[in-house]
């Protein structure tokens, strides 16, 4: 049995402990907030063992991992305090504020020999999968351009309360939404060497961005658009969609189907036509222990359980490829507020000029 | 309770195999009369009972049945409450805390309670059920809700938090209040089963996933099977086609072949699909 702390019960918190409570090979042994009412309706209610304490708690227990979802600004040294003790970690994403700070804990757990997962669910998208699966295999040829979207109804109006609608706090469209599609986009085709053009921008709320849009270059000639907006209210809940096309066909994928265009058959492509092939969250989707809220999220709290017991440092999750998605986050921000540019700043009074020097 | 429920995904852009087919929908029934149209034409094909979620938009459709009694006259909804988008949401923008007391009933002790820190004892959680079901039950006011669901967002999530009281709770005040029997739907009915029984909730109805090929039966199929032999409950199946994988004929044939089966929940677009559904069900429940 894994024995297992949860930190932080916000919205992912808590969906995190419904899950792994009920996971066959995990032992809950407590966990850890700052919010009384809920620490106390949980121990009154389900006899679970509560701190408010988070080095306490560490001190306390004897934990083989925690579960970090805590907002963002206390992540490095809630990480850094369990690596430390040897305790393995599950951290929420965004993984750090500072892609300085994500890489040398990576290195950190690395060295320690301990399983650092980051939550980064798409991943465990089924339909994902398969196109990373496809991909791989070079199924639509050469890929030239990739386009990743991510949109929702998260702030409808000019209001908001908690830390993720503070930007310096890791909250905001970019680092809530955005940074899923870059770390699909990451796990595809690596870092990229470019960032530029982005864009982020408020639509309603006072301290942080409600869109972001970027163009990123990836290695042998890949470009890629991205598109996130968690002010659209035309979406019932978060829908991110990656279409990448190449010069053998096409691939569109997002939670509930993928579909397929390849020009030609491929010997290792047995399932899949020529022309479309389109398959769905049915048939791709492997089951799992416990349903809350999508397979996705039960997936990966199970693929962190297993790594443990099988000491399987080679995580599709790691430390080490979160920094990578936190560093094209925190390139992204500098784009967009000018600081990357090399090119000098130049007069707003001037703008037929301005086109005539971005040249 | 009746053969067959009428389902609302398909009027709310909920699709399990694809967006663009879910937004086509939702594009379709943006009108409430063209929702109205399609419940109508389920009504005169002998559908008569709506399990709803209480979206929003639902309260239109109980506004339109309320004005129209002669036109509907034995009709009847299931509301399952809540519509959980809409407290997910609003917890990512305003935390956990904010979110419920964004919805809560104004002017109660509830949100007072917050306000002053209190770390409450056992009328908490009884509470708080009372006045979210009480406000999600307001459209229903004046009509026919003989059953009332708890959705399986949240019945999951309490179930994996191991809040199951409140399974209790629930079922104790829709009985007192609205005189309904109460409903849990889940993704994973027999680990519910135990803890539904543990708290004494008996013989409940519960819905699940229930088909063929075993699309979304948390626990396995075969514990599934095994359930419906053994436990004492009313299930009702929904998913009975996963999400269009199967053909109408091979997965209701397959359904009525299962003990313990009350009710089927389906969802169809068009009166064709409403008949075709519907005589099935009559041929293979008659086989039954």
């Amino acid at each position: 049995m894994v024995r297992l702390a949860v930190i932080g019960l916000g919205k992912m918190g808590l969906s995190h402990v419904s899950m792994i409570r009920v996971h066959p090979n995990v032992n809950l042994v407590a966990v850890c907030d700052t919010s009384g009412f809920l620490l106390d309706i949980l121990s009154k209610y389900t006899g679970m063992k509560t701190y408010s304490d988070f080095e306490e708690m560490l001190r306390t227990e004897s934990l083989d991992a925690v579960l970090i979802a805590t907002p963002s600004r206390f992540h490095e040294s809630m990480v850094r305090l369990a690596l430390d003790r040897g305790i393995h970690v599950f951290c929420e994403k965004p993984f750090s504020l500072d892609a300085k700070t994500s890489a040398e804990l990576a290195a950190l757990a690395e060295s320690k020999s301990l399983i650092g997962q980051v939550g980064y669910h798409y991943r465990f998208v089924a339909a994902f999968q398969e196109m990373k699966r496809l991909l791989d295999l070079g199924a639509i040829g050469k890929v030239t351009h990739v386009l990743a979207e991510a949109y929702g109804p998260v702030v409808l109006r000019p209001s908001g309360s908690s830390w993720r609608s503070q930007a310096k706090e890791g909250g905001g469209c970019l680092y809530d939404y955005a940074a899923h599609p870059v770390n699909l986009l990451n796990w595809f085709f690596g870092e990229p060497m470019a960032v530029s053009g982005t864009v982020l921008n408020s639509i309603f709320s006072k301290d942080t961005d409600d869109e972001a849009y970027s163009t990123l270059r990836f290695a042998e000639g890949i470009s890629a658009h991205l598109s996130v907006n968690w002010s659209d209210e035309s979406y019932r809940k978060m829908s991110v969609k990656i279409t990448a096309t190449g010069t053998q066909g096409r691939i569109y994928a997002d939670r509930q189907e993928i579909q397929v265009y390849l020009r030609n058959t491929a010997e290792t492509l047995p399932s899949y036509n020529s022309g479309w092939t389109v398959n769905h969250t049915t048939e791709l989707t492997q089951p799992v222990w416990f349903y809350v809220r999508g397979e996705e999220y039960s997936a990966q709290l199970d693929y962190f359980v297993r790594s443990i017991e099988t000491r399987e440092l080679n995580n599709v999750n790691s430390f080490t490829s979160a920094a990578q998605t936190d560093k094209v986050l925190s390139l992204m921000r500098d784009d967009a507020n000018g600081l990357s540019s090399s090119m000098p700043a130049l007069s707003p009074a001037k703008p037929a000029r301005r086109f005539f020097f971005r040249r | 309770m009746d053969k067959l429920l009428f389902g609302d995904n398909q009027f709310f852009g909920v699709n399990h195999m694809s967006e663009e087919k879910a937004r086509a929908q939702a594009m379709r029934f943006q009108d409430i009369r063209s929702v109205i149209e399609v419940l109508t034409s389920a009504y005169d094909e002998g559908i008569r009972t709506f399990m709803c979620t209480t979206h929003d938009r639902v309260a239109e459709v109980a506004e339109h049945v309320r004005l129209h009694p002669g036109r509907f006259p034995d009709y009847q909804f299931y509301p399952c409450m809540p519509y959980a988008h809409k407290y997910a949401n609003a917890a990512t923008e305003d935390g956990v805390m904010g979110a419920l007391k964004k919805f809560a009933p104004e002017g109660n002790i509830f949100g007072a309670a917050f306000r002053g820190g209190m770390s409450i004892a056992t009328k908490d959680i009884e509470g708080i059920t009372r006045l979210l079901v009480d406000s999600e039950m307001k459209m229903f006011n004046g009509l026919k809700t003989p059953v009332v669901f708890l959705q399986n967002v949240v019945v999951d999530f309490l179930l994996g938090l191991g809040l199951k009281q409140t399974f209790r709770y629930f079922a104790d005040y829709v009985k007192d209040r609205y005189g309904a029997e109460p409903g849990f739907i889940t993704m994973n009915m027999p680990m519910l089963l135990d803890e539904l029984e543990s708290v004494g909730v008996e013989n409940p109805i519960v819905c699940s996933n229930i088909n063929k090929i075993g699309f979304r039966m948390c626990g396995g199929f075969d514990t599934y099977e095994r359930a419906l032999r053994e436990r004492q409950f009313r299930a009702v199946a929904m998913s009975v086609f996963a999400s269009g994988a199967l053909p109408a004929d091979e997965a209701i044939s397959w359904i009525y072949q299962q003990p313990n089966i009350k009710s089927i929940v389906f969802g169809a677009s068009s009166r064709s699909n409403i008949r075709h559904t519907k005589q099935l069900v009559d041929k293979y429940s008659a086989l039954d």
